[in-house]
């Protein structure tokens, strides 16, 4: 059975959606914090288009993972960048597909690295099961099986839309 | 004799760091690029990632240096590798045990990065084709033939200030004839294509013989600052006096120090670089080294970056590579 | 005991032969080239067909680094390495320890050498005592001893004032002084001056101190009348010195080393302390002009320069290291090697390592030695065209391992090698 790539544009309304919902229930507060890369793209449109003050933070994974004996250091598109004092701080981490929950450590990792937050919570577009850690997400638009073999990304084109890609892994 | 360059692997990845020589563009732009990951980790609360957590790294200094030293020290640390000092002078070597065996030793202590400054061109290729598979050696100066951080910090430090190197035009000037860090920044300008490298000093301390490394000898500072971007003094060593090199530290000050006056032939927004311990009224003066162009101070802030970026790109791949 | 070598390619460069003949040795003489007696019944024979034949090599300077700074059992290792080559005879320097400036150490190591029945050893002796360029040795004692000339090793002889004194003396008797070229203040560098070693951060032996020690010698020729050899070397500037000065008629031979001949400044490679070595190994035009030189006769011998050093004077960083290389088993190799790169003629390629040296040595060989004509010492050496060798280094008989040649192809292997009539080598069953 072959699975098609899920209509990124639409995911992404159903998420703003619950991530709105999500931050009037908080009772202070919350930082949108984007994982490198997808999940910062998304994180930028979302401080856009729910009017929140200020810049989502970025948070890279690079420093924290746990393949780098296999894979030596990754290359890092982007930097850890966090334009709010963590220690105390209510933040709302955001990346594209949750899938074995290694990035989710080792950003977490990262993260304390630079205080204690109060609170962390986790919103992805796509939950693809086939997790090898206990991490959760608290927001998903939708959650989907894919192949193991197989790569489901966020890509951002030139107008700035969202498109899910699927490829073989190579 | 190896007919490869030893500091690759057969997949090309960089496993020793011994030269500039032998790593293309791509290699050296890959560990600039890594280099800016690392800068950042120095501005954090906690100042260490865990990328070398449970490695081995052995500062092995032949030849003494304090700062050097401590740079690596603290980008291992930074790393949170273990890292060890190694005072050779007071170690067996001085007892008359071989530079492999004294390697030997703590390769079987379980090193994991040897970091190693001699005074013997060549010494850390020696080691490197000595060591076990899973052992890296980081080349912290070896005698006069390279200073592979030193050239790497200098251009990360120019890529800083100066963007790209096509239109640069780089002045290097003192003893370059007797310098590591001259050799390794006339390569690694050459290669990262400055558009003109040139070397300036006295003809005993910059001989004609300098050309066929790419770089335009001059024998007057005019000559060598005129429309300078990048101006780097080196270091000029007591030695020199004594070995019918150069008459006087004075008379070198009075025909080649850096002064604020001669600095005015360059572009009016060049920078200084120098790669330390400076010495002031010899190479450079107060008011050169203390202004606003000088940024000696950044070169030693990118320095510990550097080096994290280095030993982890040496270090990393290990499970990979049985 | 009688010999028969039968079938094999005869070359002889003292008689110019070059042709398929029988060898007879007899009573530790070349009792016939072709033409061997019908009543001859050799005890002992070889069927060389395929093979070449030559006189055993004479190698003008191989270390054997006794007395002294010997590893056990080297004086019996070096020279059983020199007849594996196809070298019956060979000049030690006198650099030993001690020097070799007392008749009675000369008489020693002359004795210890004949028991063991493999090459001959012919040794050098020091110009001064303990090489300290200062007072002479008693050059006509030593030369009773065996000494076929006097020289100063790598010991450069600072004192032009001294060395004029020491070329007068011998000039008595007309012994032959062998004198490296190599200026003593000029000369301390590791590698050749040039681009590379610049770029290496080597220090460097400029060509300059070459040139100038090479006109300091000639001048000196001239006012002492002094006969001379230079020894190894290096450049162009050098060779083209030689020539002139051979041109003026003055009395002075020189040769060159294998590793001269083959190598250039590149074979340093990462720093390899195989080729770290004195004189060092200069630039690819100076050793074009030094095949040249060879090739036209400027030239008048090919050296192994072999010295066997171990891995505590090898493993170390360059310029730390000792310099030097284990080369007299591919003294006859490499001649052949160079003769074939360069078109030269074998009998021609092979006189710079049989009469070539033995003219340098002159009457302290016996008649026709370094030939093989009737009459001549029964120095004899058997090899074959190859295909397959290569030098591993682990696999020389010298103790010395290390050679900037290791993996290099080589075109001959000796098979066996006659001293005095005796058989020193054989490989015949391989």
């Amino acid at each position: 059975m072959s699975v098609t790539a899920p209509n990124a544009e639409a995911l992404y309304l159903k998420l703003r959606e619950a991530v709105q919902a999500w931050l009037a229930a908080q009772p202070d507060p919350a930082h949108l914090v984007g994982i490198a890369s997808g999940g910062a793209w998304l994180a930028r449109r979302l401080q856009t288009d729910l009017g929140l003050p200020g810049e989502p933070g970025v948070i890279s994974s690079v420093m924290h993972r746990d393949d780098f004996a296999q894979r030596g250091l990754a290359a890092a598109a982007m930097q850890t960048k966090l334009p709010f004092e963590v220690s105390d701080a209510r933040v709302l981490l955001v990346d594209d597909v949750l899938y074995t929950g290694r990035t989710i450590r080792a950003v977490l990792n990262e993260l304390f690295d630079y205080g204690r937050p109060a609170s962390v919570a986790l919103a992805v577009l796509v939950d693809r099961g086939g997790r090898e850690l206990p991490v959760c997400a608290d927001l998903c638009a939708a959650q989907l099986s894919v192949p193991a073999q197989q790569v489901l990304q966020l890509q951002r084109q030139e107008n700035g839309q969202f498109v899910m890609t699927l490829q073989d892994a190579s | 004799m190896p007919s490869h360059n030893p500091q690759l692997n057969r997949h090309g990845e960089l496993v020793h760091l011994l030269s500039i020589e032998g790593l293309g563009r791509d290699h050296l732009t890959h560990i600039l690029d890594t280099a800016s990951q690392f800068v950042s980790v120095n501005d954090r609360d906690v100042k260490k990632v865990p990328l070398l957590r449970g490695k081995s790294v052995f500062n092995l200094f032949f030849e003494n240096s304090t700062r050097t030293r401590t740079t690596f020290e603290i980008a291992a640390a930074r790393l949170s590798a273990d890292v060890i000092n190694l005072d050779i002078s007071r170690s067996s070597t001085s007892k008359g045990e071989s530079l492999l065996d004294t390697m030997d030793n703590l390769t079987a202590m379980a090193a994991d990065v040897f970091v190693v400054r001699h005074a013997a061109s060549g010494a850390p290729y020696l080691m490197a084709q000595h060591v076990p598979p899973h052992v890296h050696v980081v080349n912290a100066g070896d005698g006069r033939h390279a200073h592979p951080t030193q050239a790497l910090l200098d251009m990360y430090t120019i890529r800083h200030f100066k963007g790209d190197w096509s239109n640069l035009t780089v002045a290097i000037v003192g003893d370059v004839l007797h310098s590591r860090v001259a050799r390794s920044n006339i390569h690694a300008l050459t290669t990262l294509g400055c558009a003109e490298v040139r070397v300036v000093g006295p003809r005993t301390l910059v001989p004609p013989s300098l050309a066929p490394m790419g770089v335009r000898v001059c024998h007057t500072l005019r000559e060598g600052l005129e429309g300078a971007d990048v101006v780097m003094a080196l270091r000029l060593q007591n030695e020199r006096m004594n070995g019918a090199l150069i008459p006087s530290a004075q008379e070198f000050f009075k025909r080649f120090g850096l002064t604020e006056a001669r600095l005015a032939w360059a572009k009016p927004d060049a920078i200084v670089m120098h790669p330390g311990p400076i010495n002031r009224g010899v190479e450079i003066d107060s008011a050169v080294a203390d202004g606003e162009r000088a940024v000696i101070l950044s070169q030693v802030t990118f320095g510990i970056a550097v080096r994290m970026a280095v030993m982890s790109i040496v270090a990393g791949h290990d499970g990979a590579r049985a | 005991m009688k010999t028969l070598i039968h079938g094999g390619r005869v070359l002889c460069p003292a008689s110019g032969l070059d042709q398929v003949a029988d060898v007879a040795l007899a009573d530790g003489q070349v009792l016939a080239v072709g033409q061997v007696p019908s009543g001859f019944t050799p005890d002992q024979q070889l069927n060389a067909s395929g093979a070449w034949v030559l006189p055993g090599l004479i190698d003008l300077c191989a270390r054997l680094r006794e007395p002294g700074q010997e590893h056990e059992g080297m004086l019996e290792s070096e020279l059983a390495a020199a007849v594996c080559g196809g070298v019956t005879r060979l000049v030690c320097p006198p650099d030993t320890d001690p020097v070799l400036d007392e008749p009675g150490l000369v008489d020693m190591l002359r004795f210890r050498a004949a028991q063991l029945r493999l090459a001959h050893v012919h040794p050098q002796g020091a110009l001064t005592r303990g090489l300290q360029g200062q007072a002479l040795t008693e050059m006509a004692e030593l030369s009773e001893s065996g000494c076929v000339g006097f020289g100063q090793a790598e010991h450069a002889l600072r004192d032009t004032l001294v060395l004029q004194r020491a070329m007068q003396y011998a000039a008595t008797y007309g012994f032959t002084v062998w004198l490296r070229a190599q200026d003593a203040w000029l000369g301390g560098g590791v590698a050749a001056s040039g681009p590379l070693a610049t770029r290496m951060g080597l220090s460097g032996v400029p060509v300059v101190a070459e040139v100038i020690a090479l006109h300091t010698i000639t001048e000196l020729m001239r006012v002492t009348g002094a006969r001379v050899h230079v020894c190894r070397l290096s450049s162009a500037a050098g060779v083209e010195l030689v020539r002139q000065a051979k041109a003026q008629g003055l009395p002075l031979t020189c040769d060159i080393s294998v590793h001269n001949l083959h190598l250039c400044d590149h074979d340093l490679g990462y720093f390899d302390s195989r080729a770290h070595l004195q004189p060092p190994l200069r630039q690819a035009s100076d050793r074009e002009a030094l095949a040249n030189a060879l090739a036209d006769g400027t030239v008048d011998a090919l050296v192994s320069d072999h010295n066997p050093l171990d891995a505590n004077a090898k493993h170390l960083p360059f310029a730390e290291s000792e310099p030097g290389a284990t080369a007299i088993e591919l003294l006859l190799p490499l001649a052949v090697k160079w003769a074939q790169a360069h078109n030269v003629p074998l009998t021609h390629a092979l006189a710079r390592v049989t009469t070539g040296p033995a003219a340098v040595l002159g009457g302290t060989l016996p008649a026709l030695a370094g030939s093989l004509q009737p009459g001549a010492p029964a120095h004899v050496c058997v090899c074959r065209p190859s295909q397959q060798a290569t030098v591993v280094g682990a696999h020389l008989r010298s103790q010395g391992k290390f050679t900037p040649f290791e993996g290099a192809a080589l075109p001959v292997q000796v098979v066996a090698t006659w001293v005095d009539g005796h058989l020193a080598f054989d490989d015949t069953q391989h």
